[in-house]
């Protein structure tokens, strides 16, 4: 028996939730056999970093829809490859990606799928907890399948390195028929670029309904530039038009991983706070003594932001004017 | 163009989770219930499309018998009619909840003509599957396309924009299709008032379809237990701004 894990591929090899899934499958099937699947990459390039990782044997599929993504084609190559090989579990990392292919493959064979798995335990049947919420609650289910099909919450559990030499690869094209290749990227549009992404900025500077308006921003935008920060918000803020939902931070919005987060007139909503789980520490400005957001904060100023944020943003300049001064 | 939106009840939970007794629910008799937000979008689009194009949106959801005021407050926003398989309290699966609407639209199908389009969420906000639709789509031969945050119908095309790091993934399909999108896909619109009235006019098919044994079998929840902070206060007010600037230069944030 042995395992089979989707690899996603990135510009510079597998992405890391990929490798996630690796660990977690080797941990939850212990000298299992891990098998990995990769679509259109350059198997030169990928069996050293699979094998690395713990994988021995690579397939690789050809077919020139692989130039871009396909996530109906993708499955329907782990299916095939899934009829050749003895599997107890199929899995992915639990990316965009991988759970729409793995609920493709779910659909093909017609066997339940466990999205967001945080840990397992090998059965028949196997005993998963996964995510709900966006990470706020965890459920505890029975997969009742014989072969297993999950995706693994990302960081659930850290990729780890075995030190193995490369995978051993094995090519091949998967019969694919007109309707697995409609589900296609036909064209990629790229932003341009600059500016920091709220996804990766450093500090992030967000408002919520406290805001008051769409003007109630400009000392928010303010702060979050002389801080060289994104501007976030709460959802009642685009559900009020103020900010646009790229700005949204939240379960249903981006999840931010800043060094500092400092959320204005927010109230910690869960759908919220699931959405920064991944801020080292965080700031909450609130008038409210009392609001949710003071468990999950690390920091707070109890105050309106709108004479709180100016002041603060005030200070920073001084601050920098007395160091420029002292130099 | 006939469009159909599925959407699923769920509770508001505000600042924390509270779990019923047995775990194997959240205690909601002091919440409030809405849409799932991708879904409120879908409902959102369905209705700028039948405004633009013409046609008819029907909402369909599989939930208990209190979810009949997600399809009102869909129907107060311009959705035309709904369907409503009713459930028990019990949470059905992705694949049981997939097959119920399946063949709920396989009915409707035959007797109303063909949809030209299926909207699904993403992954519904509280159970976070992301399977339904995908099912639902293969189940009726449907093309599917996910996660999508732009839509544009021209003539028998759809094109579909999916944001991803740095931009965004085209995909264009034939129709008819099914599509699961997110929050972002548009700005849904308040009820009316008259809207509101209306939606109580309108017609409502409820069926009842038989829960098939759960496959992926939940046996109860558990609250993760995040680090109970106590915020450190800073301080009231301006005066407090001192302190966030020798916060934020220990940080070293302040370069
Ligand atoms: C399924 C689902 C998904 C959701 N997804 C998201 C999501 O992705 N992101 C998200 O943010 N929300 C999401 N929500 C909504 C969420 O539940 C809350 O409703 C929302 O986060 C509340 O936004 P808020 O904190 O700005 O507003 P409120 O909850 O109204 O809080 C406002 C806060 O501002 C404080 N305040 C008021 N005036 C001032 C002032 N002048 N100065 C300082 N403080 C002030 C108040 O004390 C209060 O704490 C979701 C909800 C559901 C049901």
């Amino acid at each position: 028996m042995s395992v089979l894990v989707l690899c996603e591929r990135r510009s510079d090899g597998i992405d890391e939730p990929s490798l996630q899934a690796l660990a977690f499958a080797r941990a939850l099937y212990p000298g299992t056999s891990v098998h990995a699947l990769a679509c259109g990459v350059a198997a030169d390039e990928v069996a050293p970093l699979l094998g690395a990782y713990g994988v021995e044997t690579l397939h690789v599929a050809e077919h020139e829809v692989f130039d871009t993504y396909a996530p109906h084609a993708v499955a329907r190559a782990a299916v095939e490859l899934a009829g050749r090989l003895r599997l107890h579990a199929l899995l992915a990392g639990g990316s965009e990606q991988g759970n729409e292919v793995v609920a493709r493959v779910g659909a093909l064979l017609d066997l339940p799928f466990a999205a967001n798995c945080v840990a397992a335990e090998a059965g028949p049947p196997l005993r998963v907890t996964r995510v709900r919420w966006g990470g706020s609650l965890l459920e505890e289910a029975l997969l009742h399948a014989e072969l297993a099909l999950l995706t693994v919450a990302p960081h659930a559990v850290a990729a780890q390195e075995t030190n193995d030499g490369p995978a051993a690869v094995e090519r091949f094209a998967p019969a694919l028929d007109d309707a697995d290749l409609l589900v296609r990227v036909r064209e990629r549009a790229r932003a341009a670029g600059g500016g920091v992404t709220l996804a990766d900025a450093k500090v992030v500077v967000s408002a919520g309904r406290g805001a008051g308006s769409a003007e109630g921003f400009a000392p928010v935008e303010e702060l979050a530039a002389l801080l060289g920060g994104a501007v976030g918000c709460s959802r009642a803020v685009t559900m009020a038009g103020w900010r646009p939902h790229t700005d949204q931070v939240g379960q249903t919005g981006t999840k931010i991983a800043p060094e500092l987060y400092i959320a204005c007139g927010i109230s910690g909503a869960t759908q919220h706070m699931a959405g920064c789980k991944g801020a080292k520490r965080i700031l909450a400005i609130n008038t409210d003594p009392d609001a949710p957001i003071l468990e999950s904060a690390d920091y707070a100023v109890i105050g309106d932001l709108h004479d709180v944020v100016p002041a603060i943003a005030a200070a920073i300049r001084a601050a920098r004017n007395e160091k420029a001064g002292a130099e | 163009m006939r469009i159909l939106v599925a959407v699923k009840r769920v509770p508001m939970t505000g600042g924390t989770i509270v779990l019923t007794p047995d775990a194997r629910a959240i205690a909601t008799q002091h919440l409030g219930f809405t849409i799932s937000p991708h879904e409120e979008c879908a409902v959102e689009e369905a209705v700028r499309l039948v405004e633009r194009e013409g046609g008819e949106s029907v909402v369909l959801t599989l939930g208990p018998p209190e979810a009949e005021e997600q399809l009102r407050d869909a129907m107060a926003v311009g959705i035309d009619r709904a369907i409503h398989l009713v459930t028990d309290e019990e949470e059905w699966d992705g694949q049981a909840t997939a097959g119920a609407i399946v063949e709920a639209v396989r009915a409707e199908e035959a007797s109303s003509g063909p949809f030209d389009l299926l909207l699904f969420g993403n992954e519904s906000a509280d159970a976070g599957g992301y399977q339904v639709g995908v099912r639902v789509a293969h189940a009726l031969g449907l093309p599917c396309v996910t996660g999508l945050k732009g839509i544009e119908v021209r003539g028998r095309l759809v094109r579909c924009e999916q944001e991803v790091p740095g931009g965004r993934d085209v995909f264009e399909v034939p129709l008819p299709a099914l599509l699961t999108v997110k929050e972002g896909l548009n700005l849904p619109r308040y009820p009316s008032v008259p809207g509101r009235m209306r939606a109580r006019q309108r017609p409502i098919a409820r069926h009842e379809p038989q829960r098939p044994p759960a496959r992926l079998e939940k046996l109860r929840f558990v609250v993760p237990e995040g680090e109970r902070k106590e915020a450190e206060i800073l301080g009231r007010g301006p005066e407090a701004a001192p302190k966030v600037v020798e916060l934020l230069d220990q940080l070293g944030l302040l370069r």
